[in-house]
């Protein structure tokens, strides 16, 4: 048993009878097996997470063409891309509608998403039907709504002027086609697409929280909003983190939708970071500007993690 | 964020061999998984044609002539359709792989840009003749004078007309600007429009305001020149009489050509492409003209639009002779004129041009129109596209408020130092 073949072969057996031998050789091939699980994680994200970040942050210093593609050859170019996007006037812009955007879009979603939360964790008929086509919003591809609602909006024939025109309200709304307007319907139309996700997370958050709660809450005579104040938020702190945060992520790099609705228009009402790093990358084919901003995405999107990451552990504390 | 998860630092103090060996063993197989992926293997007699062919029936268009041009030569020819706008990037992708397949059909005016960045092969070279394509169209698929694209069609825009419409106001067909605006005017009713065209975000509007910046003398290297700030008050004009809908910054080509069939619009400006759309309501007389012109007896210059058949540079000299024999049939006469009248495009060759006249005379205008078009690259080459973004942001701001010349002047500073990207 002491000699090394036979405890090679007699742990290839069965390795929990060896017990005895040497405890940390034991552990260490533990510790193998556990790398062993690792591994093929680590080397996915290197290879898919890691690599194409590192990529996109030497591309923003490169002069990176469609020549680039043939000859392989991107020449560093010192902080030229980077000045050139943060000075042109349209990244300020893109960067400020992005955060109106973004916080318009998170307000909107999570402030119906939770009232239509609470509404359904009651009991009434028809309340599983009612709660199933609330999710249709997030059934529908992203730009297929957002081609019916540039149809919806649009001024002239679009059917909810033609609806607000008949209940004798202002029936020229010019929904898409007025650069101070344009961002606001864009910011409507994506709380409409982003309130089942919101609904749905927290109607499961509220699901959790123990019935007793409330009925104690009430018991002390509790209003119903004081009894939502301090028993059904606090309660749900950890789900409203996660859906504030997933619905950070998915709306700073809106593209999609905006390409559809408005194509950044008009007069580049609507332009994000998204937009700006396509038509940098995909439409003028300069990889490095585009690349810049995607950085500074990635670097928004970071900061936001950190805090998420922060909060998270506080948590759990 | 990490690639390293944080349990790595802690129990990893001591650095395990075997998980070394697994973790190169499973590198070396995505890596070789990503390697084979790239390296294609192509098959000696099949050729592959990238094109933007996704719309049903273009696509079985080209395949069938992709057949009869493949029997005629005996390979087999096999078509690969990407969206339109994925045609460059795809492109670029199967470049940096050495993957590029035999013959590239590109929208004229992202060719330039290919051809630029070194990645076609001189059609002449190739053995393909020029001799019976008018001049205008040769230099539609060259660039800096190398013939890189052959157009199968070309196309441009015209002024699109309802017939009945017209002929109940006992109006006439406008020539001039002057006319243009006055018969819109008087057409404009209750929920319809005058005129339809497209001013959205995108190429469909810059596409649509050439005509009326070049018919004045106008030109994409000057922008804030006063012929295009003549061309954008004019618009403007339209959109203030009321002819205009106001969600024109809004419309593609195809959302007006939506408009025009529902009747919302009594003319429009746009494309034959939208012929086989337009015939599928047989109540609707639609006529076409050209675009009208500032003063009677100018020029109407409109856009050429259309796509060319390209050969990439793949470094197999015998395979790029035989894709050189493949453009020549897709674009010989022959197979011109069969695309020609499927799609309603105007054939680049002249005698299939001809032939094309005597079939479909509905369509005359747009053959003298496409006689007087012109490249949108022509001029700017690979330099085109931050053009075109600066322009539409300056006639979006224009229509929505600003004054033409602030936005053209804004839009000349940007087109300028947009460049960078092209022009190192």
């Amino acid at each position: 048993m002491t000699t090394p073949t036979a405890t090679a072969a007699a742990s290839t057996k069965a390795p929990e009878k060896a017990a005895a031998p040497d405890p940390a050789r034991l552990r260490r091939r533990r510790r193998l097996t556990q790398w062993g699980f690792v591994a093929p994680a680590v080397v996915f994200m290197l290879l898919f997470f890691g690599y194409p970040l590192v990529r996109n942050v030497v591309m923003s210093f490169q002069h990176y063409t469609p020549k680039t593609f043939f000859t392989g050859q991107a020449p560093f170019n010192g902080t030229d891309n980077w000045s050139a996007v943060l000075q042109d006037a349209l990244f300020g812009k893109a960067l400020w509608h992005t955060l109106v955007f973004t916080a318009g879009s998170l307000l909107g979603q999570f402030c119906i998403g939770l009232a239509l939360a609470v509404f359904f964790s009651r009991r009434f008929p028809l309340n599983g039907v009612l709660r199933s086509l609330i999710l249709l919003p997030w059934l529908v591809p992203m730009v297929v709504s957002g081609i019916v609602w540039r149809r919806i909006l649009d001024q002239d024939t679009g059917v909810l002027n033609t609806f607000l025109g008949a209940i004798g309200l202002s029936g020229d709304t010019p929904w898409l086609t007025s650069p101070g307007m344009a961002l606001l319907s864009v910011i409507l139309v994506n709380i409409w697409i982003g309130i089942p996700f919101n609904m749905v997370i927290l109607y499961g958050g509220l699901q959790e929280i123990p019935r007793e709660l409330h009925e104690a809450a009430s018991l002390d005579g509790a209003s119903a909003w004081r009894a939502f104040r301090s028993v059904t938020l606090p309660m749900l702190r950890p789900v409203i983190t996660v859906v504030l945060v997933l619905g950070f992520m998915s709306t700073v790099k809106i593209l999609d939708l905006i390409l559809a609705l408005t194509d950044g228009g008009p007069a580049d009402a609507t332009q994000t970071l998204g937009t700006l790093t396509y038509q940098n990358s995909f439409v003028q084919l300069d990889f490095g500007a585009g690349a810049v901003v995607g950085n500074v995405l990635i670097l928004i999107s970071a900061a936001f993690a950190v805090f998420y990451l922060r909060a998270n552990r506080t948590d759990g504390k | 964020m990490t690639a390293h998860p944080p349990v790595a630092a802690q129990r990893g103090r001591r650095r395990p061999r075997r998980a070394v060996t697994s973790f190169a063993a499973v590198a070396a197989l995505v890596a070789g998984a990503a390697l084979t992926g790239c390296a294609q293997q192509r098959d000696s007699d099949v050729y592959t044609v990238m094109n933007s062919s996704t719309d049903e029936s273009y696509h079985r268009w080209d395949a069938e002539a992709m057949a009869r041009c493949g029997t005629q030569l005996g390979i087999r020819i096999e078509q690969q359709s990407v969206p339109a706008a994925q045609v460059m990037t795809k492109a670029l992708r199967m470049a940096s792989s050495k993957s590029l397949p035999d013959i590239v059909q590109f929208d004229a005016s992202e060719m330039p840009t290919f051809a630029e960045a070194g990645g076609l092969v001189d059609l002449r070279t190739l053995g393909l003749e020029t001799d019976e394509i008018p001049q205008g169209i040769v230099e539609f698929g060259s660039y800096r004078g190398t013939y890189y694209g052959a157009a199968r069609s070309v196309n441009t825009l015209a002024l699109f007309y309802n017939k009945d419409t017209l002929d109940r106001a006992g109006l006439k067909v406008p020539a001039t600007w002057d006319e243009l605006r006055d018969t819109a005017k008087q057409l404009t009713e209750g929920k319809r429009y005058g005129l339809a065209l497209s001013a959205g975000g995108a190429e469909d509007g810059v596409f649509q305001f050439t005509p009326f910046m070049w018919s004045n003398g106008g030109d994409e290297t000057e922008l804030d020149s006063p012929q295009v700030v003549e061309a954008l008050d004019y618009w403007k004009a339209l959109l203030q009489d009321g002819s205009l809908s106001r969600s024109t910054v809004n419309w593609t080509q195809a959302d007006v050509n939506d408009q025009f069939m529902a009747g919302n619009a009594a003319m429009m400006i746009n494309g034959p492409w939208q012929v086989e759309t337009l015939d599928t309501d047989e109540s609707l007389h639609w006529g076409i003209a050209q675009i009208p012109v500032p003063q009677a007896g100018d020029a109407s210059v409109g856009p050429l639009g259309g796509a060319v058949l390209t050969v990439p540079e793949t470094g197999d000299e015998d395979r790029q002779r035989t894709a050189g024999r493949i453009v020549a049939c897709l674009a010989g006469e022959k197979e011109q004129l069969t695309y020609a009248l499927n799609s309603w495009m105007v054939p680049a060759h002249e005698k299939a041009a001809a032939v094309w006249r005597d079939r479909v005379p509905e369509l005359d205008a747009l053959a003298d129109q496409v006689a007087e078009a012109r490249s949108r690259t022509g001029r700017l080459g690979a330099g085109w596209p931050s053009v075109s973004l600066a322009l539409q942001s300056a006639f979006q701001s224009a229509l929505t408020g600003q004054s033409s010349e602030a936005a053209l002047k804004r839009a000349q500073q940007r087109a300028t130092s947009g460049n960078r990207g092209t022009r190192p």
